[in-house]
């Protein structure tokens, strides 16, 4: 994995910053300066709030390369309150059975380690049980 | 949208195809050879290689797995019809089906007459953890795969989706990978040419042999519902439920419908024909179905004027079990949640009303990712021509389909071929 394409999502990664739609409100993630929505130019940042809801999810039980010790771990759709679906780990599980629709919050963890190659540490947004409030 | 009428037809008359398997002495130059050796035996009036005025090439990634990319230009020297243009199209996985549209509307156009499809892939070279991070370019590598996804994750969050919302168990999953074994049984040029019972019975006597204990799975079911016969991979996606990392090479010959009697007597038309592209798996409407399938399908079905109940068997795109059912339903052949149901009741069987992967599919015939849309191709030339064996299906056949998907549904494509005579 190479730095810089780290570095250039940092603050979407650290800080869950995407952008608004100037024109018709949709909120967007990831970024991408167009509205999906309505087709306008939207540059607006927006930072969003980090709640949302497992939208779908599967248990890996196969891990990829930078993933295995994390193994048996599950990933999910997040369906964010903003509307925008993304793509995260959910975390700090416990003996907590998934159920889509539930209630879950951002959090920042390390999402994975290259050490065979740079030694990078990639931290990014994982996705834990909503805590009540 | 107003309609839209291609400027001439287009005949497939020939396809060929190479064994698909794993196979380290075989490189895919060797590959598209032997499918294109095969391929003479098919056109059955035999053709000059000459005549061939361009390459088509579906190919995902063979820069990854081979560490050789422009790829098209040393096959097409490979069998000698240099100096035709070439060109490879890479659409991940859809890549086949993508390269045999891009050359039907190449001779639609009127720029070629006589043209030639290629599918390859060579995957096995790679170990598996590289082959997983090779396709994960496929999918949004920026945003999807740093959150620790893998292709099998991708499907197993869309069959989580379907089995919530149509609720659906595990099991209906378990019936497609039965019946796509044995289809692929009866297939000499599939990877894997056994039925599950034959695998569960060959993992018991194994056991037997080494002296440990026998595992007392009665029937194909018990077998897959245990995760020592059947493994997770990305729940509720097994090891069963996955297609596999093959090598190997498809091709088809496509000419202007008027010249196809030069060719053989029995040609098959693309009637139809049509393809959509969307975003990665959170940018998507649904999970529980594929949205670029039923675009791409609906286009293929007016170009054709027909309807799915015309279809008499579809090769679709079952990379994973999952697909396959969401395949049946995006293409109309079963309304959405019932797919899973039909897959149960042996509707997709050979000798159900809607056979579907009578080759084995992705699963069994096995998925060289570039040749697979082409390689659906040959299984429908083989029905509609009833010369598949033991796998042809009754009725004389007339209409079959193919749907060739890339990435979780980034690409999708349909093309319909019929039969006259």
């Amino acid at each position: 994995m190479e730095v810089p394409r780290h570095w250039r999502l940092k603050k979407q990664r650290y800080a869950l910053v995407g952008e608004v739609c100037p024109h018709c409100e949709a909120k967007i993630f990831p970024p991408r300066d167009v509205c999906p929505e309505c087709g306008g130019e939207a540059k607006t940042a927006y930072a969003f709030s980090g709640k949302g809801e497992v939208y779908s999810f599967t248990r890996m039980g196969n891990a990829p390369a930078g993933f295995e010790e994390q193994a048996p771990y599950t990933v999910a759709l997040i369906k964010l309150q903003e509307g925008p679906i993304v793509t995260a780990q959910l975390t700090d599980l416990g003996n907590q059975e998934v159920q889509i629709g539930m209630p879950v919050e951002m959090v920042t963890r390390k999402l994975r380690s290259d050490d065979g190659e740079k030694g990078i540490l990639v931290y990014g947004y994982k996705f834990r049980p909503a805590m009540a409030a | 949208m107003t309609e839209k009428k291609w400027s001439r037809n287009v005949a497939l008359v020939g396809t060929g195809m190479s064994k698909f398997g794993a196979f380290s002495d075989k490189t895919s130059r060797d590959l598209f050879v032997e499918a294109f050796c095969d391929l003479k035996n098919y056109v059955d009036k035999g053709f000059d290689p000459k005549r061939i005025e361009a390459l088509y090439l579906g190919n995902f990634s063979s820069d990854q797995f081979e560490k050789q990319a422009h790829l098209a230009p040393i096959l097409a020297s490979w069998i000698g019809i240099s100096p035709v243009p070439t060109m490879r199209i890479e659409d991940a996985c859809a890549s086949g089906g993508v390269a045999l549209r891009q050359a039907a509307l190449a001779i639609a156009s009127g720029e070629y007459d006589v043209v030639l499809v290629g599918g390859v892939e060579k995957m096995t070279d790679l170990h598996i953890a590289q082959v997983t991070e090779a396709l994960g370019t496929a999918a949004d590598s920026q945003f999807e795969i740093p959150a620790g996804f893998t292709f099998p994750g991708f499907y197993a969050a869309m069959a989580t989706a379907y089995m919530a919302k149509y609720d659906a168990p595990k099991e209906a999953f378990y019936h497609v990978s039965i019946k796509n074994h044995k289809n692929g049984a009866l297939n000499d040029n599939a990877q894997y040419q056994l039925t599950i019972r034959q695998i569960m019975e060959s993992k018991k006597e194994r056991a037997a042999i080494k002296g440990r204990p026998v595992p007392e799975w009665e029937d194909e079911m018990e077998f897959l519902s245990d995760p020592k016969g059947n493994p997770n991979i990305a729940w509720p996606m097994a090891l069963f439920d996955c297609s596999p990392v093959s090598d190997g090479a498809a091709v088809a010959l496509l000419v202007a419908e008027d010249l196809a009697q030069e060719f053989t007597d029995k040609p098959l038309y693309l009637i139809g024909s049509g393809q959509a592209s969307d975003g990665a798996l959170p940018d998507r409407e649904t999970l529980a179905s594929i949205p670029a399938a039923k675009l791409a399908g609906a286009q293929a079905y007016r170009m054709a004027g027909i309807n799915p109940e015309d279809i008499d068997l579809a090769e679709v795109h079952d990379c994973f079990t999952i697909a396959e059912i969401m395949a049946s339903e995006d293409l109309g052949f079963f309304p959405h949640g019932e797919g899973w149901k039909a897959a149960m009741q042996g509707k997709t069987a050979r000798n159900g009303d809607r056979p579907i992967n009578t080759s084995g599919g992705l699963k069994a015939k096995g998925h060289p990712v570039g040749a697979s849309g082409v390689g659906q191709v040959v299984e429908i030339w083989k029905q509609l021509h009833g010369i598949a064996g033991e796998r042809q299906i009754e009725g004389e056949p007339r209409i079959g389909l193919t749907h060739n998907v890339g990435g979780s549904g980034q690409t999708c494509v349909v093309n319909i071929f019929e039969r006259r005579d």
